[in-house]
């Protein structure tokens, strides 16, 4: 996803000098060309990024459409309070982006899990937050939220789901995509997970269980018409992230779901419940770990469907 | 030329009025940078109250947000929005916040309140100024306290590193914060060789002499190529006597007869 992400921005600068981009002092071998071909769109803020988001803030209040780039939690728990007052009260085009979303950089520790980001950033008002799911989803992203005004978060995962465009198909920022169809069960999925999640559900189909997957790719605003639509047609939500349970796109899709008049007769949010995670290991290892790896997605679909039917009868 | 002697005396009376009647605090901050803020709002700040987003104004920002008062008056008080919306400061359904805001306030440029921010984002303003080629000036006005936030230091290094020398940094230096002195909190001394050893040019003044306020921020760069500072010199309070280098001040709201001897003592400074 880094790498269509800096691929699409380039493409952008080439044509918008309007477009800068300020590292706080990461991305070794990713940036490199992009800062050799637009020297003058290009800043390293230095490992300072509570100033890097000020600073953007200042450019883009003059003009300019800002990304700030660096790991993890660094671009935006750090400098929260800076992308709060400063980039999003005053509507600035800041657009920060996170390279490693969940358990992307799984072996470094807990420093490096993103794993509240989804929550913390969608409760602040007016924030566009994405999170896409595969390449294609990163690359149009990164597009829509310059051209969005105002501010964005921007989750990129070290995992994929591969290309899962559709022919013809418009990205839109707020529209959550169909990529499977099915009336027992809808999956909502959120980041690069959503590649496992695409592996169970047609795991489940040759057992004859047919879900629904929406990859929701922007968290905030909400696709709420399509969860309603899922939760009229199939009757059951799973929700699926590599995050914490407690607030992210399981908290969105309750919320949002419980106040309006199709609510799901079956829920459940898959994603992290059991607090900081000490334990270390790659991407793979960590989600099957924590209960989100393809085995998991299975048999909790099938249980639900097991005591939901259960209880119609 | 508008007097800033008059600015600086209204923009007092607006103060106390202000802060009186909507009982909020921070009159001490306020008074402190009234001088400051009436050389700039004078003359020196190359701004239209007729076209408050002309795009080659000088930029100013506000970093120590909670003195907004003095900012709001001297705006209103140079035709910017009407001086009877002053009264309404602090006030239920107003959007004259007690720490500044841009909301419907034309000719603010940043809102503020948290401390340490406004010297980022006057970077940002800066930088991109350069590079557009654009002669305009951005000047932050910060407390001194405000540089216990480590945010001003990136910044200023930041600065410096880049060689921004169309950026002013005014430090509004009255020697207490928000529960005792400076020198009994965290200590800034000494705080010129620490601004010069980060790269920037400092210059000393007393914060309350026009003559010397007005000689220092339009001498600006002081040096080519580095970024200027302005240590000013101030009185926490200053032209209430009561309220002067006073701890208290910085939350007390004057109210009664203290109300009337501050208003008396500012209405008798001609």
């Amino acid at each position: 996803m880094r790498d269509r992400f800096i691929e699409r921005l380039s493409a952008m600068a080439e044509h918008d000098s309007r477009i800068m981009l300020i590292t706080g002092d990461l991305g070794f071998g990713v940036l490199d060309e992009y800062q050799r071909r637009f020297p003058n769109q290009f800043i390293n803020a230095g490992v300072a990024e509570q100033n890097m988001t000020g600073i953007a803030t200042g450019l883009a209040l003059e003009g300019h459409i800002v990304f700030t780039y660096s790991i993890a939690n660094f671009v935006f728990m750090r400098c929260l309070e800076q992308i709060r007052n400063d980039a999003a009260y005053h509507r600035a085009n800041v657009n920060i982006v996170s390279i490693g979303g969940g358990f992307s950089y799984g072996a470094l520790g807990i420093s490096h899990h993103a794993t509240e980001d989804l929550s913390i950033m969608r409760s602040l008002p007016s924030v566009t937050v994405v999170c896409p799911g595969d390449n294609w989803e990163a690359a149009e992203a990164t597009e829509a939220i310059a051209h969005e005004p105002g501010t964005s978060y921007l989750r990129l995962d070290k995992s994929s789901a591969g290309m899962t465009q559709q022919p013809e198909e418009q990205f839109a920022l707020g529209k959550a995509r169909q990529l499977r169809d099915g009336t027992d069960m809808t999956l909502v999925v959120t980041g690069g997970i959503l590649g496992v999640a695409l592996n169970a559900t047609e795991r489940l189909a040759k057992q004859g269980i047919h879900c629904r997957v929406l990859s929701l790719h922007t968290i905030s605003p909400l696709d709420a018409d399509a969860l309603s639509r899922a939760a009229r047609e199939t009757g059951g939500i799973v929700t699926l992230e590599e995050h914490t349970v407690v607030g992210g796109l399981g908290g969105a899709v309750a919320e949002t779901l419980l106040e309006r008049e199709d609510r799901p007769t079956i829920f459940r949010r898959m994603g992290l419940r059991e607090g900081f995670s000490s334990i270390v290991g790659s991407q793979d290892y960590l989600r099957q770990r924590y209960g989100l790896d393809k085995d998991a997605i299975v048999s909790t679909v099938k249980s639900l469907l097991t005591s939901g039917l259960r209880k119609a009868g | 030329m508008i007097d800033s002697g008059e600015l600086a005396r209204r923009i007092r009376l607006d103060v106390v009025k202000m802060t009186s009647l909507g009982k909020s605090s921070h009159v001490g901050s306020a008074l402190s940078i009234a001088d400051i803020v009436a050389v700039l709002y004078a003359g020196v700040l190359h701004v239209d109250p007729a076209e408050p987003k002309w795009a080659d104004r000088d930029r100013f920002i506000l970093s120590k947000g909670h003195a907004g008062a003095a900012v709001y008056a001297a705006l209103a008080e140079r035709g910017f929005f009407p001086v009877d919306k002053l009264q309404t400061h602090c006030q239920d359904g107003s959007d004259l916040s007690g720490h500044v805001s841009h909301q419907g306030i034309p000719g603010v440029e940043l809102s503020t309140g948290s401390l340490g921010h406004g010297l980022s984002v006057g970077t940002g303003m800066a930088y991109a100024a350069k590079i557009r080629n654009a002669n305009h000036r951005v000047f932050v006005l910060l407390s001194d306290g405000e540089c216990d936030e480590g945010s001003n230091w990136e910044a200023m290094m930041f600065a410096a590193h880049h060689r921004l020398d169309n950026l002013v940094a005014i430090i509004d230096y009255n020697k207490i914060q928000s529960l005792t002195s400076i020198e009994g909190t965290l200590g800034l001394e000494p705080f010129v060789d620490k601004l010069k050893s980060f790269g920037w040019s400092v210059v000393e003044t007393e914060g309350h002499d026009h003559g010397q306020l007005h000689g220092a921020l339009s001498t600006v760069p002081a040096q080519p190529t580095k970024p200027t500072c302005i240590l000013a010199h101030t009185t926490k309070g200053k032209s209430v006597s009561f309220m002067e280098n006073s701890v208290l001040w910085h939350y007390r709201t004057a109210q009664g007869e203290e109300y009337a001897a501050a208003l008396k003592q500012l209405e008798e400074v001609a």
